[in-house]
């Protein structure tokens, strides 16, 4: 070993290196200003169409839709966690006859359109008006929202299932043998070690059914639901005039990317640990 | 019953058959233009240009972030303003309509690319950087080492998550039925009024989407053994 007698005199910084105007760099900046144009056209165009009228007229109606977007998906999501938990569990079961009807009910509702089952539950289920009134309830069957809640409520629960189901296979096996080995009952297993480390797995899918969910609920304008987009659209066909569509598109992105910036701060915050 | 679903005169099999062309139609049209624009934004996304990947950004987050059907109605209907005003301006008074199988295959290819740029950019970052310098050190161009050297392996690597990509596509065809194109959705629908066999016929429907998602993932299954065939088994 040595002792370091003198210390090294500073060195200067190395200049920065050169950025040349390459290929690239002018495609980079040209596409850049190119996006920058677009949105500067769109705030001049919303500046020049603005209309007092018709913002004094559509405003509530916008901000009525977006509350029912919200609660539509808030309440579809809710509901969906519960229904997902019992599908995902079976799935996972070592039971046949628990494990192939939840993957039945996984397939069907992954693999058909948001559209065709909303159809199905609103129209299909409308055709069994008799027998919906004998057991009272066609109340519930009648109501768009409560059909649009239905059909959402068992998509999303089948999207969740699989979350969950790979959240919870993600947790290494070691984690219920060493629980077990201290002789913790399966449950408390469950709820005090796997479904912690589980969670951190599942946040960012999670979100990002949130944002599925809320892009997806624009189909209920279709079936008469008066959410954003329903508004959105009588708002059109009312003025024909195009901002109508411009200010759902605002309003979809900005409500998407609030989503998504928490998503990522929840993530940053409860992954603290991880983090070197 | 089953003379209503089966085909002929009486029955609605033929329709909902050439329904069921329109929407493997779309699906396969917009699938290379997805494709092809996804890869595009890609690139840019693991450029070193910090403007080109901030651009190709703007992009993912405007597609990703618009309900699909807000996007087909922006296209629809935009396009529709805007080949109004222009002939307007040239002095033509012609009611051009916008073709909806185009507008359909723009929206959808639109939200199509932004995810796949996703899926391309994170098989880009699985590819190690020694392949690019092997490739250069061979004397290979920058675009000979990314067709032929990065390519192939990256394809093997986005297959899955083109193939998640392409069940999307398929269930979002459905969309267009809103803006009159006569896919499986909108010709069932038309059964189900004529005949008031509304849950018959959403149901067939759903069956067909079912079909279709088990028929793709058998093709995917597939090409999947295709592209691994030069990968080495372990």
């Amino acid at each position: 070993m040595s002792l370091a007698t003198t210390t090294l005199a500073a060195r200067e910084l190395p200049p920065p290196a050169i950025r040349r105007w390459n290929r690239q760099r002018v495609l980079g900046h040209a596409l850049l200003a190119l996006w920058g144009l677009l949105g500067l056209a769109l705030i001049v165009y919303l500046v020049r169409a603005w209309n007092a009228d018709l913002f004094a007229r559509y405003a509530p109606a916008y901000l009525s839709g977006l509350l029912v977007t919200l609660e539509l998906v808030g309440i579809s999501v809710a509901l969906g966690t519960i229904l997902s938990l019992p599908i995902a569990f079976a799935r996972m079961s070592a039971n046949r006859a628990l494990a192939w009807p939840a993957y039945a009910y996984v397939y069907f509702f992954r693999g058909t359109p948001l559209l065709a089952q909303a159809f199905l539950v609103y129209y299909g289920l409308g055709q069994f008006r008799p027998q919906l009134e004998a057991v009272g309830l066609w109340v519930f069957f009648r109501e768009a929202w409560w059909c649009a809640i239905l059909a959402f409520t068992l998509n999303t629960a089948a999207y969740q299932a699989e979350i969950v189901r790979g959240a919870v296979e993600s947790v290494p096996k070691g984690q219920w043998e060493g629980a077990a080995s201290l002789g913790l009952p399966r449950w408390l297993t469950f709820r005090r070690i796997i479904a912690p480390q589980a969670m951190i797995v599942a946040l960012r899918p999670y979100g990002n059914e949130i944002i599925l969910m809320i892009k997806g609920s624009a189909i209920v304008a279709i079936i008469t639901v008066y959410d954003l987009m329903g508004e959105t659209r009588r708002a059109f066909s009312r003025t024909f005039d195009f901002q109508t569509y411009i200010w759902a598109a605002v309003i979809y992105l900005v409500l998407v990317e609030v989503l998504r910036i928490a998503t990522d701060r929840i993530e940053r915050s409860i992954t603290r640990h991880l983090r070197r | 019953m089953l003379e209503l679903i089966w085909f002929g005169p009486t029955g609605w099999g033929d329709e909902i058959a050439a329904g069921m062309l329109v929407t493997v139609a779309l699906a396969l049209a917009t699938l290379p233009l997805g494709l092809a624009a996804g890869f595009t934004v890609a690139l840019g996304k693991q450029s070193d240009e910090p403007s080109l990947r901030a651009a190709a950004n703007v992009y993912t987050t405007i597609f990703r972030g618009l309900p699909e059907l807000l996007t087909l109605f922006l296209v629809y209907y935009g396009a529709q303003i805007g080949v109004q005003q222009a002939m307007q301006l040239a002095g033509v008074r012609s009611g051009i309509e916008i073709n909806s199988f185009v507008a359909g295959m723009v929206a959808l290819g639109a939200v199509f690319s932004s995810y796949a740029s996703e899926v391309f950019l994170s098989a880009f970052r699985a590819i190690p950087h020694g392949q690019y310098e092997g490739g250069y050190a061979l004397g290979l161009s920058r675009w000979q080492t990314l067709r032929l050297v990065v390519l192939p392996q990256l394809v093997r690597i986005a297959l899955p998550g083109l193939s998640n990509l392409w069940l999307i596509l398929l269930k979002d065809t459905a969309l267009v039925s809103v803006i009159g194109l006569s896919d499986i959705i909108r010709q069932t629908s038309i059964a189900a009024r004529v005949t008031k066999q509304a849950f018959l016929f959403f149901g067939i429907a759903c069956l067909i989407y079912l079909a279709l998602a088990i028929l793709s993932s058998f093709a995917f299954a597939a090409i999947e053994r295709w592209a691994g065939r030069t990968e080495p088994s372990r």
